[in-house]
């Protein structure tokens, strides 16, 4: 790693001033990926802001009748939160298939949406990559490129999210609520927080300089089935290829359908869960509209129909 | 031969063999460093990084203080293993990818090669080496002996530490992906084992009979 000053913030203001004032700074939560990437100096941050003692660690009720969610409650916290498990069923599915125990044990809510992607040519500093290094090209677009994203791409991008958390974030409208280095705290909803690519793929989500995320709110509980379906290469412990978050309510004929591994973001097309009447192939055809695939991804566009028709039959709505 | 090494805490318990494993990598290392004669240019050509300012770390190694003064870039790994010759955790793949590492924190296991020693000030870590001791096994360690729960032996630490850990959460109530009820206390079956040891990857694929010392040790009949 390439050598860097470290300091434990005191408050939520105080790291966001910090991480504003020092150049090269970047907050620390769990620093699973992180220091992944800073060992391959991927990531060469000159100063880290450790946030994990400022107390965002809890997770409480709204006024609204929903949850909010700590940034830095660990994720094996969240899926294991008896409220999580039973009214937000969907989000505590996609926790557990993410990582490893260990991972989650460290891993955080807010450090989970900032996820880096996994496109292999980001990790490898000897290759091209936009989202790297701004202007280099991309190396995956025409490379191994399996993996990589078919919605939402741009010329210049095609990685992936690799988050599974944000996907049942996005089903359920979760809000992320952030501090400035000013001090003063916003609103972001999650449809609005991660990015697609287009031509700035090294812009991720909405967050401005020094902002840091303190929360992640729910809405109230909207009831229904919740799935999380994650098709991947090994049983456990991977990437998704694809995912699907669901959640289901037969008796009113209500749907809604959030995908990973599909975008640079949790990928959710609202006219598409008005399709479910029509099943699977309508919903899979109306989400996956313009979708642009190369030799080695192509194969998830049928996967995820196939994944959406398994789905509907665990929920009961085909 | 006839030399006696004692060297580092792997003491090793088999009657008549008075030599460590890291005593055998050392003298070993040692006798090859012998036959290399520096390159001075070479090390001149080298760009003069800057000494990172070292920073004061006191954390609980197993029930005892240990005080540091490190380098901030020091993982919690190499805290252990290179400033307090505690070398039953390995350092396998570096990247959190393989459970080598693990050790538990505050309680919870982690993948100590992906944590910073600075961020742990204070805290209270168990490692291998707390768990047992030759002689004085913990039940998992010794579980993994009566079930040959290893090959060449190099992930086992992360194993046993891991499973210790992972039978806890079960016990703590926190479901896993194999869980069918969410709302439900998961049983110890083998399909839970697998799924949750799955940050643990053993290369010589001792797969069958780490399920089954794990399985023994829970209490646990049907594991097939």
């Amino acid at each position: 790693m390439k050598p860097f000053t470290y300091e434990r913030a005191a408050s939520p203001a105080a790291a966001a001033a910090a991480v504003a004032r020092t150049p090269g700074a970047k907050f620390i939560a769990g620093g699973t990926n992180l220091l992944d990437l800073m060992k391959l100096q991927v990531e060469t941050p000159a100063h880290l802001v450790d946030v994990n003692r400022l107390g965002l660690d809890t997770i409480e009720a709204t006024a609204e009748g929903g949850l909010r969610i700590g940034a830095l409650v660990r994720n094996t916290a969240l899926a294991a939160d008896q409220r999580v498990r039973r009214d937000y069923g969907v989000l505590s599915r996609a926790l557990v298939s993410g990582a490893s125990g260990q991972l989650r044990n460290k891993a955080t809510t807010a450090g989970n949406l900032l996820q880096r992607t996994r496109c292999p040519y980001f990790y490898d500093t000897n290759q091209p990559c936009n989202k790297r290094k701004p202007g280099s090209g991309c190396a995956a677009i025409g490379g191994f490129n399996r993996n990589l994203a078919i919605m939402g791409t741009s010329k210049d991008c095609i990685a992936t999210h690799p988050s599974d958390m944000a996907v049942a974030m996005r089903a359920l409208d979760a809000t992320v609520e952030t501090i400035n280095p000013a001090g003063q705290t916003r609103r972001i909803a999650i449809a609005d927080f991660h990015r697609l690519p287009g031509n700035t793929p090294w812009v991720e989500n909405a967050l401005t300089a020094g902002e840091m995320i303190t929360a992640v709110t729910l809405p109230k509980p909207i009831g229904g089935t919740h799935v999380y379906r994650k098709v991947r290469d090994r049983a456990s412990y991977a990437f998704a290829t694809i995912s699907v978050a669901a959640v289901l309510r037969p008796d009113t004929g209500a749907a809604r359908f959030a995908f990973g591994g599909l975008a640079h973001k949790p990928w959710r097309v609202e006219a598409a869960e008005q399709r479910v009447d029509g099943g699977a192939k309508a919903v899979a055809a109306a989400a996956l509209a313009g979708a642009w695939t190369t030799e080695q991804n192509g194969f998830k566009v049928p996967l995820v129909e196939r994944t959406l028709a398994s789905v509907l039959a665990e929920g009961g709505a085909a | 031969m006839g030399t006696t090494i004692h060297i580092g805490a792997e003491m090793n318990d088999i009657p008549g063999i008075a030599i460590t494993r890291r005593g055998a990598l050392v003298s070993g290392a040692a006798a090859a460093a012998a036959g290399v004669v520096p390159l001075a240019s070479e090390a001149q050509a080298l760009p003069a990084e800057q000494p990172a300012a070292t920073m004061p770390v006191t954390l609980t190694v197993n029930g005892k203080p240990r005080t540091m003064d490190i380098d901030p870039r020091v993982t919690l790994l190499d805290a252990l293993r290179e400033h307090l010759q505690l070398t039953g955790s390995k350092k396998g793949c570096d990247h959190g990818q393989c459970g080598a590492c693990t050790v538990i924190v505050e309680g919870k296991r982690i993948n100590s090669c992906l944590t910073l020693a600075v961020m742990h000030d204070g805290d209270s870590v168990t490692t291998i080496e707390g768990l047992g001791r030759p002689g004085d096994l913990h039940p998992m360690q010794a579980a993994f002996v009566r079930h040959d729960g290893y090959q060449c032996g190099y992930c086992t630490p992360g194993q046993i530490v891991s499973s210790v850990a992972m039978l806890d959460e079960i016990k703590e109530g926190i479901p896993s992906y194999v869980s069918a009820d969410l709302n439900a206390s998961a049983a110890v079956t083998g399909q839970e084992i697998r799924e949750r040891m799955s940050g643990n990857i053993c290369r010589c694929a001792a797969y069958s009979n780490i399920v089954a010392a794990i399985a023994d040790v829970a209490g646990a009949k049907d594991v097939a």
